[in-house]
């Protein structure tokens, strides 16, 4: 016997034949996959519809570059380049995992193809990839084991540790690699203890070097490592199949459909329930989610999918700041409930509580100011934002709302405004004298202009905050576009009543300001306010192309129709601070920071958090009312990274962050060593 | 157990700058927007609390032109289950006691275990309650910010001097002024509102409630608004005028001279 016998051929005690060993294996195996997956599947299926099948040009290309190029894995490095090395082992392994089950019952098995020259190059890459994994895995134990970064901990009001289960899953990992690698080096070392060829083997990989290992082992020993290790492989493979959907490895099943099915448009919210137009929401019985099915099948998928890497908390500026919300426990403690409501055997029940009354509390879901870090971070796509809404959706249709949050909601309803001033107000901030005797701005309501200024509410009425719209007024003049404003027509935004979950009242804002910019007949909008910016051109549907009041700066000065001084304080180091609706949810990162270049000699630094990893100042709209339980404020964090950065200017182009950052500056002490400036009272300075 | 609760509509003291008519007789009420009276709220929220407890019905009902029939319908949102509008021109000009007298005429006609009412209301006379009870010759206790219900019996208290309490045993039925503070009123949106839009809710005039014209109304009022006017700045009295800003500097600028800092 010159040749090693195979599983498929080898008879157990010399009877019993290992090959039926090799077919029922898998047989019991895929059978209860199957049958977890079943279990697994019925939430989806009894959860709320979800249309996930649009844009499918774009989803692709989220899953060639999030999925497959695990292009967000970088941003944390070290976990990053190990999770990739991982990755891209069960990739190439994937092969060599399935045909070993076949070689089970049918010896030498090779796939179509890779018989030749693509065989051969295959296991090439295969050996140093099972290496790689194998020393990836132990880099990763020893990290989670012994380093533990802080990232990981779990706090004690949200369960217990996961890093057990982290490190068996490694293990277990570890194991699929030796024994898929001694199978193959047994054969080897057989091969060549009987006939003394050495066919090549990659250098330095596992297989390489258990071959040297075992070159002096006799063929009997061999024989029976190999069938050992042959079915070492076979069953922790099964076995591993089989626990993945039981924790939070089961990311590595969904992934590829977590991220294909991700979110696609950016600064949006998820409609009540899809299927459903605006005009039919008066027909729904309950608004949002209350319970778990309540969820869209895609949001449990979430649940399912998320790896547990705490990311997204470490982006959160509300775990930053020690609000009872992290997000990353929002998906932890819904996929328990799944996991106690949807048990593998037994009967399925209902826990019969509001989600916010059994598994999270009110303030946790009122403490999200929707800044979007935690969605930007994820490298499985997993979303958050319109999980807030709809759990908010619920709160307000169930009448559990703050009641420092009821104020204002009842003054939108009564007078569009969270401050209940009077509608001819609105305009006020125009006729200062100072400013009227330099620009006159034209009330649409009988006036015609080619542009809208849509000023929203803060900017209307906030004593300290209308100088935005005034310095927003001149440089529009100055650029010589023809605007208005809609003066006592124009209503809130609603961009956070919408994401509060007040619906029907963002309704009533968005039909009031649409009819009322409609009947205008503008081609075009302007606002100064990144929320109104969101809403009008996310949220609404049918207006004129709508422009922050940054992009039109950087136009103009890009055509030379607007021309900036040198820089009045070239002593002072300026930073910008992105909006998180500006920034992360619109992308608009570069106008802001050309038109801040664009003034000659201004000394501009930046932020380490800046453009898509920005930290919220604090949240807008109505979270200015909100009175969070929190140990600091998110503006506090953030001045203190600007004065890190060594800036004493804080410029920012979105009224909330002014009010937050101006605010913070104070509470930090930092009186007098910084400002915080608004975008529009900056380029206004520097107007020729 | 059967609630009445007995609402107002008001202007909203948070939505309105108020400032006095030509006549100086009354506030300007051309732009202003109402709703319910604050403490009218926190006394249905606690009657939906009770209901949801031990059982029962809660019953709002309110005295008011065809407009107030709005509060009515926010108030079942809330989760009243019946609404009742008391509205006749002839009540209009009612004093404290006219309107007490109206609301009596209802009450008499149906069965309520209790019968709940704000403190005050935007006239902050605060008599209603108590004229309602004499009238009914039930029991009342007044300025109630806790209500513990057991069979047949409850207890209510009352804040005092100092920040402490006081709580009374009160046999039922009875009347209580309910005082802000004694719960947190759930949210009512837009959407609520149109839930209860179809529901239907009677209205009674003054034949229907078997009233005669000469106990309500004008003719009925033994009281009279007579003024109402700013009244003038008294000596060492100022007014700081400017926007937030200027008139926060004056104010430590002046607590500073006087050694308030």
């Amino acid at each position: 016997m010159t040749s090693i016998i195979g599983p498929a051929s080898y008879k157990f005690f010399g009877v019993f034949p290992a090959a039926l060993l090799s077919f029922i294996l898998p047989i019991i195996g895929i059978g209860c996959f199957t049958y977890i997956m079943a279990r697994r599947i019925a939430p989806l299926v009894r959860a709320n519809p979800d249309n996930r099948f649009d844009h499918i040009g774009k989803r692709i290309q989220n899953l060639i570059v999030i999925w497959l190029g695990q292009m967000r894995q970088p941003r944390y490095m070290l976990a990053g380049v190990l999770h990739i090395f991982i990755f891209a082992g069960f990739l190439i392994l994937s092969v060599r995992s399935v045909s070993l089950v076949i070689i089970g019952f049918s010896d030498g098995f090779v796939f179509p193809g890779l018989g030749g020259g693509l065989g051969l190059v295959y296991n090439f890459i295969k050996d140093y990839a099972a290496t790689f994994v194998l020393i990836a895995c132990i880099v990763a134990a020893v990290r989670r084991g012994i380093y533990k970064p802080k990232r990981y901990a779990v706090p004690e009001k949200y369960g217990k540790d996961h890093t057990a289960e982290a490190v068996f899953v490694l293990g277990i990992i570890s194991t699929l690699m030796i024994s898929e690698s001694l199978f193959e080096a047994t054969e080897a070392a057989f091969e060549f203890q009987k006939t003394g060829e050495t066919h090549f083997l990659a250098p330095l990989t596992l297989v390489w070097i258990f071959r040297a290992m075992l070159s002096s082992v006799s063929p009997n020993i061999l024989q029976g490592l190999h069938i050992f290790f042959y079915y070492v492989h076979d069953l922790a493979f099964f076995f591993f199949l089989c626990f993945l959907p039981m924790g939070k490895h089961f990311h590595v099943i969904t992934s590829i459909f977590n991220v294909f099915f991700m979110r696609v448009r950016k600064g949006n919210i998820k409609p009540v329930m899809y299927g459903i137009s605006d005009d039919k929401l008066d027909d729904l019985t309950s608004f949002g989610v209350k319970k778990l099915e309540d969820f869209t099948w895609k949001h449990m998928l979430d649940f399912y999918s998320c790896a547990d890497c705490g990311r997204c908390s470490d982006q959160c500026p509300a775990n930053a700041v020690g609000r009872p919300l992290s997000p990353r426990f929002i998906t932890i403690k819904a996929r328990d409930l799944i996991f106690k409501n949807y048990p593998m055997s037994g009967e399925i029940y209902d826990s019969g509580k509001l989600l916010v009354q059994d598994i999270y509390t009110e303030d946790e879901i009122w403490s999200c100011t929707t800044c979007g870090a935690c969605e930007e971070e994820c490298p499985l796509g997993i979303e958050y934002i319109d999980k807030m809404v709809d759990l908010r959706r619920g709160m307000v249709d169930e009448g559990l709302v703050p009641q420092s949050l009821q104020k204002p909601m009842k003054a939108l309803e009564k007078r569009g405004n969270p401050y209940g001033k009077m509608e001819k107000k609105r305009a006020e901030w125009a006729e200062e004298k100072e400013f009227s005797a330099l620009c006159q701005v034209k009330d649409l309501d009988g006036e015609k202009a080619d542009t809208l200024y849509f000023v929203d509410s803060i900017t209307s009425y906030d004593d300290n905050i209308q100088n935005i719209a005034r310095k927003t007024s001149l440089i529009l003049k100055k650029a010589g576009v023809d605007f208005g404003i809609l003066g006592k027509l124009e209503k809130d935004s609603g961009n956070e009543v919408l994401r509060f979950g007040e619906e029907m009242l963002y309704q009533d804002l968005k039909s009031q300001n649409m009819e009322a910019i409609l009947e205008t007949g503008v081609k075009h909008i302007v606002t100064s306010d990144p929320h109104a910016y969101n809403a009008l051109k996310n949220d609404y549907k049918g207006l004129p192309p709508v422009k922050h009041i940054s992009q039109v700066v950087a136009e103009k000065i890009r055509t030379g129709e607007l021309d900036l001084k040198p820089c009045l304080n070239p002593e002072k180091v300026y930073v910008y601070h992105d909006p998180c609706y500006l920034g992360r949810h619109n992308g608009i990162y570069e106008d802001p920071r050309q038109a801040l270049d664009a003034i000659e000699g201004l000394n501009r630094v930046e932020l380490e958090k800046s453009r898509d990893r920005s930290f919220c100042c604090g949240g807008g709209g109505l979270m200015l009312f909100y009175e969070p339980e929190e140990e600091t404020r998110m503006g506090v964090l953030r001045v203190n990274m600007a004065a890190e950065a060594g800036a004493t200017v804080i410029v920012t182009a979105c009224p909330f962050c002014l009010v937050n950052i101006q605010d913070a500056i104070k509470v930090a002490g930092k009186e007098g060593q910084m400002e915080a400036l608004d975008f529009t009272e900056l380029i206004e300075q520097h107007l020729v | 157990m059967e609630i009445l609760v007995c609402v107002k509509r008001v202007p909203d003291t948070a939505e309105n700058e108020f400032e006095l008519n030509g006549a100086g007789n009354d506030l300007d009420r051309d732009d202003l927007v109402y709703s319910v009276n604050e403490w009218d709220n926190y006394a249905v929220e606690e009657a939906i609390q009770i209901v949801d407890k031990v059982g029962g019905n809660v019953t709002v009902i309110t005295v008011g032109d065809s407009e107030s029939e709005e509060v009515l319908r926010r108030e079942m949102a809330m989760g009243a289950n019946n609404g009742i509008l008391l509205s006749d021109d002839a009540f209009e000009g009612s004093d404290g006691k006219g309107i007490a007298t109206i609301l009596k005429a209802e009450i008499e006609k149906g069965k309520y275990d209790l019968i709940l009412t704000g403190a005050q209301a935007d006239e902050g006379a605060g008599q209603v309650g108590g004229m309602l009870a004499a009238m009914l010759d039930l029991p009342y206790a007044s300025l109630v910010n806790k209500i513990e219900v057991s069979d047949g019996k409850i207890k209510v208290g009352r804040e005092i001097e100092g920040g402490n309490q006081e709580m009374n045993e009160i046999s039922l039925p009875c009347v209580l002024s309910i005082q802000t503070g004694i719960n947190e009123p759930r949210y009512v949106g837009i959407r609520g509102i149109r839930k209860v839009a179809s529901v239907e809710i009677p209205v009674k005039s003054a034949s229907d409630l078997g009233l005669a014209a000469d106990s309500i109304g004008k003719a009925g009022a033994k009281t009279k608004r007579i003024d109402y006017f700013v009244p003038d700045l008294g000596a060492g009295a100022e007014m700081l005028e400017g926007s937030t800003d200027e008139i926060i500097a004056k104010l430590i600028e002046k607590l500073k001279a006087k050694g308030g800092l």
